[in-house]
């Protein structure tokens, strides 16, 4: 029971990890980053060269190579955010939903292919591995390298929400997601404010698929398309938009599947986990902390 | 749009002539009379099977069309009504030894029952929703195709009877199906229900204002594109003779999705010749097959950013001069 608690929370901050990237886009574009899954693709594989270029990582090191990697990593898939949005969504920004959901779709499509194309279909396995010794919490199987992924997420997660709601640039973003017409006349730079929305979602995105590689030990280029699909599902629950709603949506989801997998097996986690998005988006749209918003004409 | 495409519209004579000639319904009969002809000059069984399967595409774009096109609703999880219809055909007619023409009905009635189940739902909120919970549906039914043991688990189901014997006769027997859908389809393109359709794609606000009941006809819109698929699917399981979920992935909605926007959006002969190009492709492009779908992907980004009606738009007969 504790295992299944401890597993599905920590299967649920990589979900909060990525959703949040979703969640802040959506927030200040309204737009459905569908490529989002792939940047954290992306952030495994830039993880995965890193650590390929530096060669070997002594044993005993590979914790702290790992967070040397996550800045390194984070920067590359942060100015990957940039130039997608840049080239694909900016000169759209206008245009009607339709045409912006469909080069998203294509950015997605690129990216995954892309990335086959330079690094070949086949899985790859990553050269640190974080496995090691497993300590019994309340009965349940509990390692070091979980518990520091889990305080690495949640350090990023702690630093985004003090960076939205505490500083400048946070505020900023908030007025756009508001009314970007008006933040503009109050002499906002909307386009700068939303390209480092990009950077620091696909940061975020980037961070998660470098802990992912680590973790589960093994990368390809499609591992994005289904970590996309849940993180949107973890940001529908608890309200797509909403940062803390966010988080907790992913903890919940991740919760969800871990005893949605062990009540029907573990071949019907992805079924369960879209079911639950299905009823939520039939139940409550608006997630669990979202609030309702009417769309002005 | 309709001002848009004056502007930039043909000034020579010749590209007038050209473009009255792509409008006129003459298109149509020829392509249509091309794909009759196509196995006199060339018919091995190879050539055959590649012809059938981009008749099937192309009943599967118009499909999508009828969605995304006519009534601008991103479907990217297309693929599970043409898995739907697939399986339901298969299962019917080798489990309970039906032919598989007898189960058509039930196709219809399936692929109804999924339009509005997903539909119903997501058809009330913002257009992106529907988008990302179609990619979900469409992972829900190859996953539990996949998972059940009556639709033969990972392995699938082999042994569908056909529809009619010998390649030929089912080519053309495909050929005369998408002929009929692709018609069809038009045809409620231009209905009233196909100009309500229209008018929720240019403003959903204003047709609700206008007394257009936006949910019913977006339902309507998604409910017929299931439809298209399904019977899609039939005529994919018959070809085939065996079916499984890898045949269900979302590479097949991201192509169908790719043909109907590279035709134009809509238009009914860009997208079937969207689909006939994006289905030949691979077959002549078979040394680039690493750099194919990521040149898909590019392409999908440019025509949206340098011709978002696509390359074979479609002209509305109302705002004609």
């Amino acid at each position: 029971m504790s295992q299944l608690i401890w597993n599905g929370l920590f299967v649920g901050s990589f979900y909060a990890l990525v959703a949040l990237g979703y969640t802040m886009v959506y927030g200040v574009m309204k737009l459905l980053n569908f490529a989002h899954g792939d940047l954290y693709m992306l952030g495994a594989f830039t993880g995965f060269a890193v650590l390929g270029a530096a060669g070997g990582v002594p044993p005993g090191m590979a914790l702290p190579a790992l967070l040397g990697v996550l800045v390194v990593t984070m920067a590359v898939t942060g100015l990957a955010g940039v130039a997608l949005e840049r080239v694909a969504y900016r000169p759209l920004r206008a245009a009607p939903r339709l045409s912006l959901l469909i080069t998203a779709v294509g950015a997605s499509f690129a990216l995954e292919y892309g990335m086959r194309a330079v690094a070949g279909a086949e899985p790859r396995v990553y050269p640190v591995r974080l496995g090691g010794s497993a300590a019994e919490v309340l009965g349940a199987r509990i390692t070091v390298q979980q518990i520091a992924l889990v305080v690495v997420a949640v350090l990023l997660m702690t630093g985004l929400n003090l960076l939205v709601t505490r500083t400048r640039e946070g505020r900023a973003m908030r007025a756009i997601a508001l009314d970007p017409r008006t933040s503009a006349l109050m002499g906002i730079n909307v386009d700068a404010v939303i390209s480092r929305t990009f950077f620091l979602g696909s940061a975020l995105a980037g961070a998660a698929g470098v802990m992912a590689g680590a973790y589960y030990g093994k990368i390809d280029f499609l591992m994005g398309f289904l970590i996309g699909l849940k993180a949107f599902t973890a940001a529908v629950i608890g309200g797509i938009g909403n940062i803390p709603g966010t988080m907790l949506g992913g903890l919940l989801l991740g919760l969800l599947e871990s005893f949605g997998t062990w009540w029907l097996g573990g071949q019907w986690r992805d079924v369960f986990a879209f079911g639950v998005l299905i009823l939520f988006l039939t139940v409550r749209p608006t997630g669990l902390l979202g609030e309702r918003v009417t769309e002005r004409v | 749009m309709s001002a848009g495409a004056r502007t930039r519209g043909p000034g020579t004579r010749l590209g007038r002539a050209v473009s009255r000639l792509l409008d006129s319904g003459w298109a149509g009969l020829t392509g249509l009379a091309a794909a009759l002809l196509a196995p006199f000059v060339i018919a091995t069984p190879y050539a055959l099977s590649i012809m059938t399967s981009a008749a099937v595409f192309v009943m599967l774009a118009s499909g999508l069309n009828i969605v995304v096109g006519f009534c601008g609703l991103l479907d990217l999880g297309y693929v599970a009504f043409f898995a739907a219809g697939a399986y339901t055909a298969g299962v019917l007619s080798t489990r309970f030894g039906l032919p598989l023409l007898a189960t058509v009905p039930a196709v219809i009635a399936v692929t109804v029952v999924a339009g509005v189940v997903i539909g119903a739902p997501t058809l009330r909120l913002r257009s992106d929703y529907l988008a990302i919970v179609t990619l979900g549906f469409g992972e829900i039914i190859r996953i539990t195709a996949g998972n059940l043991s009556v639709t033969g688990g990972p392995s699938g189901i082999y042994g569908i009877p056909g529809l009619v014997d010998g390649p030929v006769a089912f080519y053309y027997l495909t050929v005369v199906v998408v002929s009929l859908a692709v018609a069809g389809a038009s045809r409620l393109g231009r209905s009233r229900l196909g100009r309500a359709w229209r008018f929720v794609r240019e403003d959903e606000d204003a047709a609700e204002a206008m007394g257009v009941h936006t949910y019913r006809v977006k339902l309507a819109a998604y409910v017929a594109g299931a439809v298209w698929g399904g019977l899609a699917g039939v005529l994919f399981a018959a070809q085939l003779s065996a079916i499984s979920p890898g045949s269900f992935t979302f590479l097949r909605s991201a192509l169908v999705l790719m043909a109907v926007v590279l035709g134009g959006m809509g238009s009914t002969p860009g997208v079937v010749a969207g689909a006939i190009v994006i289905s030949l492709l691979p077959e002549v492009l078979r040394d680039l097959a690493d750099y194919q779908f990521f040149a898909f992907g590019v392409l999908l980004i440019v025509v949206m950013l340098v011709r978002p009606q696509g390359l074979w738009p479609h002209r509305s007969r109302e705002a004609a001069p």
